[in-house]
């Protein structure tokens, strides 16, 4: 199960004594959270610092004819009143395109718009002033024409030739285009018994951080230094990022995230106004504080899934699956989102439609066209939603077609659990997955049967409920083969520094960031763990480019399984040292000792031999009392990348059981499910914390989350009365289970998890409302399930 | 979104609340709860010049019996509607209605003038107030008006208040022995419903001698709706109600929006109503499979 | 015509006098004047909760409410309720639970947790929910943080 060796010191972590890994502790420093007393960008207050407001386009399209900041400039408390083309003086423009994504194309983007404007909501000035209230009135005064331009808003038409290019240097609105074909997926169809087809619509929707962005640009013009706070789960992309476009020296950046509210993605990107206050700070010479209020969040936060996709699926009388084929359109924003792309997301539907099966008949073509509507991109479970849904609908869509059980055609077309490894039909390599094991656990914990005699009984009374299963693949651990060898300046690589203080404290540094999942803890718990001390005396360092090493961050479920096996690495390493040092006070060998809660003991009966702090204590202040030669080191860095497998693929598979209305449309979620895999768990309530979390995510998009444009690509309900996210009254409790399957390529074998509950919610409760109506015959493969879709499709409206 | 700059007067009493709405009309603006005038602030959709704070005017809390009357001052909360022992005795469609509104926190200061002032159609109490057969009771330039609740509200956030006016009170008749029937369809808890129903009714005999069924959210404002007037003084049968309440589509131009198109709505006012008469009059049987 | 006025608070038990402009409204008072950074903004419109703190005993949207109108009042923050241990046991059965990741929820969510209980010493899971219906939260999806207000509840109930 894991990396072995001779070495009593190379024996498992997991098996130590008085190990935190797998046990439930609760995260350290809650305190100051529950307190209130947190630090979150928008909590900061430097000397001078001013507020930006940034003045934004109301039209999906416009040329900026003239800017008139003269009445404007003369408001109270206005220091500066900025343009696009004035600030792309300080900052230059950006690209998002990775080499990789062949053909993948997009335009120039500015930190404010320089002569066009491309999507409602887009920064034409900056306004800074002394407080934001301030600022707000000078934006009134500005006075802006515009030349309205044609607006590109339906996804559908807009490749048709009549509809207008928004880039005319780019040729047309296609930035990205994939195929895939394997096998022989026009003989499969001709195979099949039954083929089943549909076509699936996602509503778009958006990350609704209760936290909007934030960032305070401190540009510190006698140091020559920029300090930017910012809850980024990337804080050296930043830093990389920031220093390119600035003209500056990476080492005269510094990024520091402290306290984020909520980030699941959003907060991973490259953002125009983000950027331009990063240059405002500079061209201004003094702090600058930018904080979204809430309806600006709307409508510049990175947008994710809007997708419309055609899925087609073959299938024979006993259940075999000849083949599966999608045609997936997606329509993201005027530009790719810069430095992760927005073509990733269409890539990975590719990717992982039919990811469980085995069938390896796949024909897959994927398209993505710009729009005149905000910027879309990566948000928590990248495109898994999409493919996880068009998959398991397409499944159930057959096992309707022949009369089998949803269960059983499943049973009959998941990969085997002793098929490993293998590859799925993309082309993605799986180490060990567990769909069957997965499969037998979900359904005992659900009583399957019951719930299907329930059903039974229910319906008579015209009371209509169904259960929904999604088995879903899910990416994390990513390596360079997802953005860096692209050229992205993103590390797919992570580091920990680790090192015991005078006093015995062990000091930890992560290159790994936290936004709440619990990489602080997880960090604390491997540390101890593997040092041999209580997870009290460590401290854990992240978010600072300054003052941890050098790496990717928390973002695609990597914190655990990257983050976790450097912290493993560099404590063995620091306890091998401490060990070396210790034998040598003790007149021992390092083989003989071993270290148990902050004490150095026998190995053989645990006996307390030195104290760490008493062996720190020489080794700080009276090393003149160490026998010759010896130079101590009580500090170790390790970085960890995986190196074998691009990604490590968990699998989950997830129930949803809910009642339909059948006279008025609203659904209730009595319950849901979720068995989930991701090797080797550290912190147990953690893990199902993250799953629980992204599952209600999951469900907001199944049932209430849509941006809503309007043809003139205005987004008509950025506010939160009208764009719905779940609350507590509409949730159901989520009951979760694991099989565990660990990675061999770490002494961790630890996957990631935090995606995989949105991978799969949204799949479970559609098949489930599907299955809920089958007695009506009617079939419904569109998201969000609002009430007057649900009447619609029954005809009642 | 912070609000635009303006002036504040705290208003010491109803006097001092006229005098300053007179000299300032339409350039003013009332506060009482803030519950829906604040956002509408803070998203500077109105930017008023002054704000008359009348929340520290006692002579406009309280519920109080007179008579027949039961008389609910204007800045009476939610929360207070909730808690009262004379709405629980006399007006119980209020206290079940209020707790429909948003969550406790905005009860706690979102007030029934405000909210009959705001005249929001999506919003339960002005519903409430034609089932009830309430009178406005508004104070402005020419004294007192009394104004009936079903001739008060005018159009979406419309009303007959001008700008000079303050409302007061609102005024319900006791009546004895009177059933309710309180429901909205709302996608999640506190939201502002889709479609919704207050009702108020004599029930004598298994049979309807009175019956006020006001409907919210389906219109720009809330309305009585006259096809109720045919169940009066009828044994009900299902195909009767069905009928009945198949010609509520008839009465009013239902809403469309993002929530619901005017046909679902039309559709959930059916549901809405048929479910209310089945349950005043104890007989499930009579909504079919809308019991 | 936008004078600042002249207001008197008592802030967690303690007297402020502050001079105020009328459209400060109370969070930001809180935040930017007291630096009590405790209550949070998320949506400035009343629906989120973030900034739910306690005005003369009664839980309200601190986003709603201008600084004006909290004049002569008690208003009490997340601060002043952590440092007199009135929510003691209940961010201790959030922590053993992680009933909170982010944090930025978990002040308006303890405040109006208290308050259910206040008024609810028995809730059932269902009328948790309710109560809660107000106060967003994107990162837990709510069942830890309703375990942990039914489990508080439970041991209150057998302390008392």
């Amino acid at each position: 199960m894991t990396a072995s060796s001779e070495k009593p010191e190379a024996l498992s972590v997991l098996d130590r004594p008085n190990s935190y890994i797998g046990k439930t502790v609760p995260r350290p420093n809650l305190d100051r959270l529950m307190q209130g007393r947190g630090q979150y960008v928008s909590d900061i207050e430097l000397s001078r610092m001013a507020h930006v407001v940034f003045l934004r386009s109301p039209h999906a399209h416009a040329k900026i004819v003239k800017i008139d900041v003269a009445a404007a400039k003369r408001m109270p408390g206005v220091v500066a009143i900025v343009t696009g083309r004035e600030l792309a003086g300080v900052i230059t423009p950006w690209v998002g395109v990775l080499s990789h994504m062949k053909g993948l194309k997009s335009a120039p983007q500015h930190a404010i718009a320089v002569e066009r404007v491309c999507w409602q909501g887009e920064a034409v000035a900056a306004v800074v002033a002394t407080s934001r209230a301030l600022a707000e009135d000078a934006v009134e005064s500005v006075v802006v024409e515009y030349e309205e331009l044609e607006a590109v808003t339906d996804m559908q038409t807009a490749l048709d030739p009549p509809t207008p290019v928004i880039h005319g240097a780019l040729g047309d609105n296609l930035a990205f285009e994939r195929t895939h074909s394997v096998g022989t997926v026009d003989q499969a169809f001709a195979d099949a018994d039954e083929v089943a087809e549909s076509e699936f619509i996602f509503g778009r929707h958006t990350g609704v951080t209760l936290e909007p962005r934030a960032v305070v640009a401190d540009w510190n013009a006698a140091d020559g230094r920029l300090t930017i706070y910012q809850g980024s789960q990337a804080p050296h992309m930043v830093q990389n990022i920031a220093a390119l476009h600035l003209g500056l020296e990476e080492q005269y950046v510094r990024v520091v995230c402290k306290d984020v509210g909520g980030s699941f993605g959003i907060k991973v990107h490259i953002y125009a106004d983000e950027m331009a206050t990063y240059a405002l700070s500079k061209l201004l010479r003094r702090p600058i504080k930018f904080v979204a209020d809430r309806v600006e969040s709307f409508n510049t936060d990175i947008h994710a899934r809007d997708h419309r996709c055609k899925g087609k699926i073959g299938v024979k009388r006993d259940g075999t699956i000849t083949a599966f084929e999608i045609d997936d359109l997606t329509g993201i924003g005027p530009y790719s989102m810069y430095p992760r792309t927005s073509a990733i997301e269409a890539s990975q539907v590719v990717n992982l439609v039919g990811g469980p099966y085995i069938t390896g008949n796949y024909r897959a073509r994927a398209r993505v066209v710009f729009q005149n509507k905000n910027v879309m991109c990566q948000y928590r479970a990248v495109g898994h939603p999409i493919a996880c849904s068009v998959t398991e609908g397409l499944v159930d869509l057959a096992a309707m077609k022949i009369g089998m059980d949803p269960v059983e055609i499943r049973r009959r077309n998941l990969i085997a659990d002793d098929a490993y490894p293998c590859a799925s039909p993309s082309g993605l390599r799986f180490e060990k997955l567990s769909h069957h094991a997965s499969l037998n656990k979900l359904l005992a914990m659900m009583d399957y049967d019951r719930l299907r005699v329930e059903q039974a009984e229910l319906r008579k009374r015209n009371i209509h409920r169904g259960v929904g299963i999604a088995s879903f693949i899910e990416v994390t651990n990513p390596s360079a083969a997802f953005y860096g060898v692209g050229g992205a300046k993103i590390s797919s690589q992570d580091g920990v520094a680790v090192r015991l203080d005078a006093q015995g404290s062990v000091i930890c540094q992560t290159s790994i960031s936290e936004q709440g999942q619990g990489s602080e803890s997880l960090t604390a718990q491997i540390v101890g763990s593997v040092l041999g001390v209580s997870m009290s005396r460590v401290r854990v360092i992240l978010g600072d480019t300054d003052n941890t090493p050098y790496g990717g961050g928390t973002w695609a479920s990597r914190g655990a399984g990257i983050g976790g096996e450097a912290a493993l690495q560099a404590t063995k390493i620091l306890r091998r040292n401490i060990l070396d040092v210790a034998a040598a006070i003790l007149q021992s060998t390092p083989a003989e000792l071993d270290i148990a809660d902050g004490v150095v003991v026998n190995s053989s009966d645990g006996a307390p031999r030195i104290e760490l702090k008493e062996l720190a204590r020489i080794v700080y202040f009276r090393p003149d009392t160490l026998p010759p030669g010896i130079q101590p080191e009580l500090m170790a860095t390790k970085h960890y990348l995986p190196r074998e497998y691009p990604f490590a693929f968990t699998n989950g598979v997830q129930a949803s059981w809910l009642e339909v209305d059948t006279e008025t449309g609203f659904i209730k979620l009595l319950k849901h499910w979720v068995v989930e895999d991701c090797g080797t768990i550290i912190n147990p309530q953690l893990v199902d914390e993250q799953i629980r979390g992204g599952v209600v995510q999951g469900l907001g998009a199944a049932l209430f989350e849509k941006c809503i444009y309007d043809e003139r690509g205005q987004l008509t309900n950025a506010n939160m009365a009208d764009y719905l996210v779940p609350m507590s009254g509409e949730m159901p409790d989520i009951d979760v289970g694991h099989v565990v399957s660990p990675t061999a390529e770490s002494e961790l074998g630890a996957k990631g998890a935090g995606e995989a509950g949105t991978a799969g919610a949204a799949a479970a409760v559609a098949n489930a409302v599907n299955d809920a109506l089958r007695p009506f015959g009617t079939t419904i493969t569109e998201i969000p399930l609002t009430p007057q879709v649900i009447l619609t499709a029954l005809g009642r409206v | 979104m912070k609000a635009s700059a303006f002036a504040y007067a705290r208003a010491k009493s109803v006097d001092d609340a006229l005098q300053l709405l007179a000299a300032h009309g339409e350039r003013a603006k009332v506060l009482s709860g803030g519950q829906s005038l604040m956002p509408a602030m803070n998203l500077r959709l109105i930017s008023p010049e002054l704000i008359v704070d009348i929340g520290g005017v006692t002579e406009l809390r309280g519920i109080a019996v007179q008579g027949d009357t039961l008389r609910i001052g204007a800045l009476t909360r939610h929360v207070d509607l909730q808690r009262s022992a004379e709405i629980a005795a006399y007006a119980p469609l209020l206290a079940e209605a209020v707790a429909h509104v948003a969550h406790p926190a905005i009860r706690n200061r979102g007030t029934i003038g405000g909210s009959l002032a705001h005249a929001d159609p999506a919003a339960e109490l002005p519903a409430c107030m034609l089932a009830l057969d309430a009178i406005v009771v508004v104070l402005g330039a020419g004294g007192e008006r009394r104004i009936a609740a079903v001739d008060f509200f005018q159009g979406i956030f419309q009303t007959s208040l001008s700008p000079e006016d303050l409302l007061v009170a609102v005024e319900l008749p006791i009546a004895k022995g009177r059933v309710h029937y309180f429901h909205e369809f709302a996608r999640r808890h506190g939201d502002y419903a889709i479609a919704g129903l207050a009702a108020h009714a004599s029930v004598e005999g298994g049979v309807f001698t009175n019956l006020r069924s006001a409907f919210f959210a389906v219109g720009d404002r809330p309305f009585l709706a006259k096809s109720a007037s045919r169940l009066i003084n009828l044994v009900l049968t299902p195909k009767l109600l069905s009928e009945v309440s198949g010609h509520l589509g008839g009465e009013l131009d239902f809403q469309d929006d993002q929530q619901a198109s005017a046909g679902m709505r039309r559709h959930l006012a059916r549901v809405l109503f048929t479910r209310c008469v089945a349950t005043m009059l104890g007989r499930p049987e009579l909504a079919g499979e809308a019991a | 015509m936008t004078t600042p006025t002249s207001i008197v608070v008592e802030i967690n038990g303690e007297r402020v006098e502050a001079l105020v402009l009328p459209r400060l409204n109370l969070a930001d008072f809180l935040r930017e004047h007291l630096h009590l950074t405790g209550t949070h903004v998320g949506c400035e419109h009343g629906v989120c909760g973030a900034c739910t703190v306690r005005v003369n005993g009664e839980i309200v949207r601190a986003c709603l409410m201008l600084a004006v109108q909290a004049d002569g009042g008690a208003v009490q923050t997340i601060e002043g309720l952590s440092d007199s241990g009135e929510v003691a046991d209940l961010q201790e059965a959030f922590r053993n639970r992680n009933a909170l990741q982010c944090g930025y929820c978990t002040p308006g969510m303890l405040i109006a947790a208290q308050d259910l209980l206040k008024q609810n010493v028995d809730p059932s899971r269902e009328q948790i929910r309710e109560q809660l219906s107000g106060n967003y939260c994107r990162c837990t999806g709510y069942q830890a943080i309703i375990d942990a207000v039914e489990s508080t509840a439970r041991s209150r109930r057998s302390r008392a």
